[in-house]
């Protein structure tokens, strides 16, 4: 067996191990193992490459890897929790941004020698790559909430952009090798990944971040065609795939198309009812009556959302619910699928705070659970508690699947104020006359909870 | 490698990823995008394959910029996956629960198993 062989075969061992690896990504009991067995797959296919013949920059290759390293773990161990979404989207933007540096370096390596076969797919990858790379990092400062604006970018200024990247890529295909055109194409590319993400807001991050795995997925498996490499071709091919099927399964969820995701621009309006459109008066509560009725209930469903997120509450939140299980008090999470600011955000963060996975229960398990709940204790969620989703017919969100918190006996809401959701839209549950709300930082609010309920 | 070859390739992997996708429960959203946000760091081969001693300066200080930032995605990415897994887990009643409810004898998942460190 010649090298090239052996080199072949451990790339098909490789990508047979990211496969079987994300298969077992499916199930919480063999995640761990699926992550490893895809780690590993990884490591194989690093050494296949290095076995390659002229491969050999040996001093550079070990200096990136290092930087690499020094920077990856580091940052990989200390990020908390809360903090997930932005780091996924920091991970995504610099492969996309390898994507776009190995296509520019092969282009000016290989100019005009390259073959359309070899051409077309680097021009793919370095329009992707960049769009990932800069609108990852905007992504990133959004969620970081460094960048706060959400800006109103024209899509006819987005669809020039892209426009302007695609002429300039046909440019290169029908025969120039100028160098001035592909860096012209990086940044026509850069600029309409940064503009598309900057007016998208808060809820719709978890659909815009997939979008750009995605993205770079596909833009690797394009630099996969033009190094003749099936390792590339087939892992980022796979990412592709599997990043479109979770960006769609989160449109879904919302009930919007992706394109509304990223045309739209919810974040910045959109047609929202009137506050106090919907009338009636708000009963506000304090932590001991909510203490009561949690410590008599015999089953209670706790629905988190961002606001549970932001008030770094999770833990205070298991607290109360181990103490309410002391008195013998079911305690369940109802977990909508958009909850928080990434898809099971809210499920790693409980995760994070010791809670068994199996009492965290999805939309279609928990709804019809509601009937049998006492109590339903709402922390910093909203819209997606919004029963306006299943009768207005005009609101924004009519439509979208909601959990039927409003079907329980009784609901508890902890909120910071009045101000509506994310999508700007009012609740007509907050004036249903069996919901009380309790006002305040969630943190705050629980940790007083548990405290009454300690006292009884 | 043909052309052609490679698009078949590239459409199997994409059902695949399709199929194999298809039925993840919502809890492990976070984790698998993380996981394949991992291993779309794989782009880091492109960079092993193509620097070498032939190029200039500007081509090898890029080309050693996509290695690191190649290898950030990978061992990052898979690190930060591992984490989170590891928190996943379905724990037994606790000892002084003196009234506990509905605990179901319980599959322990293993705990955060060690790291990977990649080469």
């Amino acid at each position: 067996m010649s090298r090239e062989d052996l080199i072949q075969l451990l790339y098909i061992v490789a990508f047979s191990m990211f496969i079987v690896g994300l298969h077992m990504l499916r199930g919480p009991r063999t995640a761990v193992r699926g992550n490893q067995v895809a780690a590993v797959g990884m490591a194989v296919a690093v050494v296949a490459t290095l076995l390659q013949p002229g491969v050999g920059d040996w001093v550079l290759i070990v200096v990136g890897v290092a930087i690499g390293t020094a920077i990856g773990i580091p940052s990989a161990r200390s990020v908390k929790m809360t903090a997930m979404p932005q780091m996924v989207a920091l991970f995504n933007g610099v492969g996309g941004g390898a994507v776009a540096l190995i296509s520019f370096v092969e282009f000016r390596e290989a100019g005009g020698d390259l073959e359309l076969e070899a051409l077309i797919p680097i021009l793919f990858a370095a329009i992707i790559g960049s769009i990932s790379f800069w609108g990852s990092n905007i992504a990133f400062l959004k969620l970081q909430e460094t960048l706060k604006k959400s800006i109103k970018v024209p899509r006819e200024v987005n669809a020039g952009l892209l426009l302007i990247a695609v002429a300039l890529a046909v440019v290169i295909a029908a025969g120039s090798d100028s160098q001035l055109l592909f860096v012209g194409i990086l940044l026509a590319a850069g600029l309409l990944g940064v503009l598309a993400v900057v007016p998208i807001g808060g809820a719709d991050m978890p659909v815009v971040i997939s979008t750009l795995n995605a993205f770079t997925g596909l833009s690797a498996a394009a630099a996969g065609i033009a190094l003749d490499n099936t390792a590339l071709i087939v892992a980022g091919m796979l990412v592709g795939a599997s990043g479109s099927i979770l960006t769609k399964q989160m449109a879904d969820a919302m009930n919007r198309s992706i394109g509304n995701v990223f045309f739209a621009g919810v974040g910045a309006g959109g047609p929202a009812l009137a506050a106090g459109d919907t009338g009636g008066t708000v009963r506000s509560t304090s932590a001991a009556d909510v203490a009561i009725q949690l410590s008599y209930a015999r089953l209670v469903v706790v629905v988190p959302g961002y606001g549970m997120a932001v008030a770094q509450a999770q833990r205070a939140v298991a607290d109360l619910a181990a103490e309410l299980e002391k008195r013998g008090v079911e305690v369940l999470y109802a977990i909508h699928p958009v909850a928080g600011r990434m898809p099971g955000h809210m499920n790693v963060l409980l995760a994070e705070a010791d809670v068994a996975y199996d009492k965290l229960k999805e939309m279609d398990d928990i709804n019809g659970e509601f009937a049998r709940t006492d109590v339903a204790l709402v922390i910093g969620a909203n819209d997606v508690t919004n029963p306006a989703a299943r009768t207005v017919a005009d609101s924004p969100i009519y439509g979208m699947p909601i959990l039927d918190v409003d079907k329980s006996s009784s609901v508890i809401v902890l909120k910071r104020s009045m101000n509506s959701g994310f999508a700007g839209i009012d609740n007509p549950l907050f004036y249903d006359p069996k919901t009380s709300m309790l006002f305040g930082d969630a943190k705050a609010s629980v940790s007083e909870v548990l405290g009454e309920v300690q006292q009884l | 490698m043909d052309l052609l070859t490679e698009l078949a390739i590239l459409v199997l992997a994409a059902f695949v990823g399709f199929e194999v996708i298809s039925k993840v429960p919502n809890t492990l959203h976070t984790p698998l995008m993380s996981g394949t946000n991992a291993i779309h760091g794989i782009v880091v081969l492109g960079g092993l394959l193509l620097i070498g001693p032939a190029l200039g300066f500007l081509e090898d200080l890029l080309l050693v910029i996509a290695i690191a930032f190649g290898t950030i995605n990978v061992v990052g990415g898979f690190l930060v996956t591992d984490r989170m897994l590891g928190m996943f887990k379905n724990k037994p009643a606790p000892a002084d629960a003196g009234a506990s409810v509905s605990e179901k004898p319980d599959p322990v998942v293993e705990g955060a198993a060690e790291t990977k460190q990649l080469p």
